[in-house]
């Protein structure tokens, strides 16, 4: 009967060393507040809820403590796992352009066509990337490290996270996780950031209303668009490739259906798959690092440094607009690709001023004209340093 | 020498698709396209494998399964994708006797080469010792010629190896490398290296270059920033340009519909863009007031009579 209980109790000991308990740290504990707090955003502030769930609860996920020496293969890091063949996608890198198909498939480009002056703004708020770039290149990270830090800057999840997948596979949790967060916190950083660098005078600006752009420019453009950025930038082929392709579904008016497919069922799919991946991604050992303290620091910079150069430059670029062409600087934060809620922010911050200035369909031009921006800034990250 | 033994293996395998085309312009293009470049190259630049090593006189290198030291002929697949070479010949011919070849076994998985991957095979004579043993043999005091077809009996690549002290190697400068050099020194680059890179390569040479060049990155911000402004500038041109064009031919077109029905159409168009312009108001107006997003959850009932509930109807005699 000793021998018996003796036996017993030695299998609840074998069986203890399995828990979560017997496992779990500090980080563990740290990173599932984290994953809380994530959750919280996105219920009870409506940040983002489509990322930050996915993400908040794969966090969760990814830091569940085990017994990482017994072989169990349920981590995210060990061969075969679950969740480790859904994570392919995000290191082999081909969730971000299936998401960019998505997007293709649901953006309306007619804003940008209309006016195409618009597309400017969002090349120059690509220099929130670079600028992001050389601060990180000061703070020791390598070039590699510091173009996919930089790439944060770009307010581009996929793009954050294929640039990353390429340049600096180590750091690509915390670089996701901080694009991903500092995109839903554009809401907060933003406005600040345009009031400051405007005029009263310059938000009540108006702007005039886009023309209507026919069938046949919109469906020329994701053909124009593919054949000019893809050659200028070919290592950007994966991400703009299949934003033009999703675009083109959606434009050329015969495949419903497949554009339906594309912007519905497909991009929700690889949301899920990747917003929780990305967050089991995020183990505690990996995580929580000083190198992913300081790029959570760097994202934020870039996000700084990205709307002040997309207003800055508005700015600029009225000098030598005629006056009845000018801009309204407010719609400058949005040549970073956070589509829509930089445009948003530009409507929402105009309409504080002047409560009939409608900006939402102005802003639309740069916004997209960002995404366009930051993958073909990607492709240059990735001809320069891969 | 060469064009001696490529006449001859032209009588042995299919001949190379590059001259005696028919008439026709297609054609003519199709030649002039590609012919010219596959037909006197030491090397076809469309083929993904190709001869990378070769030492013919082996002393204290490399060794086969069996311990034994025998002359190699590497190949590499210069792809990034993978490449079976079943059914590729390697031929040697050192101006004695007939061109040997050998064909590569198929139904052996190791055939397939990886991307960027070498594959190497023993000049011994001994194909019964394994897939990678070969018919061939490299003669030691003798220039021998080396080539590889693919399993369409296209020559794919050649290469006269020179004789070689003991265990020096003829080898392309990198793998892939147009290049060729005699290799088996004490630096780094001179390295023999069976089943490897040609190269060893220590350090991201495009980071290290970067790193002392550009250690602040203002090189590359004001470089990547042209290149970005420059391609969206030329898209802003061409689709200014086209916008340009859409609008005069819509003008055209309006001014057409004018003269026929006296601005009808027109109107109604205009009546229509207003129609447009006051959904998206209304959609705007909700959107911001958050109109139908918050129920009070409470449901009120007019009660109105009608011939379903009038009272007088609903009693019985």
């Amino acid at each position: 009967m000793g021998e018996f209980i003796q036996f017993l109790t030695n299998n609840l000991a074998d069986f203890w060393t399995y828990t979560g308990f017997a496992n779990a740290t500090t980080g563990h504990l740290i990173m599932i507040l984290v994953g809380l707090f994530f959750i919280y955003l996105a219920v009870a502030k409506e940040f983002e809820p489509m990322l930050l769930i996915p993400i908040g609860f794969g966090i969760l996920i990814g830091n569940i403590p085990f017994n990482t020496e017994a072989g169990l293969q349920v981590g995210i890091y060990e061969e075969g796992s679950v969740l480790n063949i859904l994570y392919q996608g995000v290191t082999s890198g081909w969730y971000p352009p299936l998401i960019f198909l998505g997007i293709g498939a649901m953006t309306d480009f007619s804003a940008l066509i209309s006016n195409p002056k618009l597309l400017l703004i969002g090349a120059a708020a690509q220099f929130g990337i670079f600028g992001a770039y050389m601060i990180a290149l000061e703070l020791g990270f390598t070039p590699s490290q510091a173009g996919a830090i930089g790439i944060i800057g770009g307010a581009d999840g996929p793009t954050a996270i294929f640039l990353s997948s390429k340049l600096a596979p180590n750091l690509m949790g915390a670089i996701a996780v901080s694009a991903y967060s500092y995109m839903a916190l554009v809401p907060v950083i933003q406005p600040p950031i345009m009031r400051l660098l405007t005029t009263k005078k310059e938000r009540l600006m108006r702007m005039p209303a886009p023309r209507k752009v026919s069938h046949t420019e919109k469906v020329i453009f994701p053909i124009v668009g593919l054949l000019l950025t893809c050659f200028l930038v070919p290592s950007g082929l994966p991400l703009l490739g299949m934003l033009f392709f999703g675009n083109l579904l959606k434009e050329s008016g015969v495949t419903r259906r497949l554009a339906e497919t594309a912007r519905g069922p497909l991009i929700d799919t690889i949301t899920i798959l990747l917003g929780v991946t990305v967050g089991a991604s995020t183990q505690a050992s990996e995580f929580l690092t000083v190198d992913s303290i300081l790029i959570f620091g760097l994202g934020a910079l870039s996000f700084v440094i990205a709307t002040a150069s997309g207003v800055l430059f508005v700015k600029l670029f009225n000098l030598i607009l005629p006056k009845h062409k000018r801009i309204n600087p407010l719609i400058g934060n949005a040549g970073v690709s956070a589509v829509p809620d930089s445009a948003r922010i530009s409507q929402t911050v105009g309409l504080e001023y002047d409560p009939t200035n409608y900006l939402l369909m102005h802003a639309m031009g740069p916004n997209v004209a960002g995404v366009i921006g930051s993958a073909v800034a990607a492709g240059i990250l990735l001809g320069f340093l891969m | 020498m060469r064009n001696i033994i490529h006449k001859m293996m032209r009588r042995v395998f299919t001949p190379l698709p590059c001259g005696g085309a028919g008439g026709g312009s297609f054609l003519l293009l199709l030649i002039l396209l590609s012919g010219f470049t596959s037909c006197n190259k030491q090397e076809d630049e469309t083929s993904k494998v190709v001869l990378n090593e070769a030492l013919s006189l082996n002393k204290r290198n490399f060794q086969d399964d069996y311990g034994v030291h025998n002359a190699w002929i590497e190949v590499f697949n210069k792809s990034y994708g993978t490449v079976d070479i079943a059914g590729y010949k390697l031929a040697v011919y050192n101006g004695v006797g007939d061109t040997v070849f050998y064909n590569v076994p198929k139904g052996d998985v190791l055939t397939k080469i990886k991307p960027r991957q070498h594959a190497l095979f023993w000049a011994d004579g001994e194909p019964n010792r394994g897939t990678f043993h070969t018919t061939c043999t490299l003669d030691t005091a003798r220039i021998n010629w080396v080539g590889l077809y693919d399993n369409g009996g296209k020559l794919i690549d050649q290469i006269e190896v020179p004789v070689l002290e003991a265990d020096h190697s003829y080898a392309r400068v990198d793998d892939a490398n147009p290049e060729w050099v005699v290799k088996g020194g004490d630096e780094a680059s001179s390295y023999v290296t069976p089943s490897t890179n040609n190269m060893t390569i220590e350090k991201n040479v495009k980071q290290e270059k970067f790193a002392e060049q550009d250690p602040a990155g203002i090189g590359m911000a004001i470089t990547a920033m042209l290149v970005v402004f420059s391609g969206l500038i030329i898209l802003y041109v061409l689709f200014r340009l086209l916008g340009l064009g859409m609008q005069s031919k819509k003008s055209t077109e309006t001014s057409k519909t004018e003269t026929m029905t006296e601005n009808q159409p027109v109107a109604k168009a205009e009546s229509k863009e207003g129609e447009v312009y006051a959904a998206i108001a209304m959609a705007l107006h909700e959107e911001m007031n958050n109109v139908h997003d918050i129920e009070s959850g409470v449901l009120t009932i007019t009660r109105r009579t009608s011939a379903w509930n009038a009272k007088h109807l609903m009693l019985r005699k």
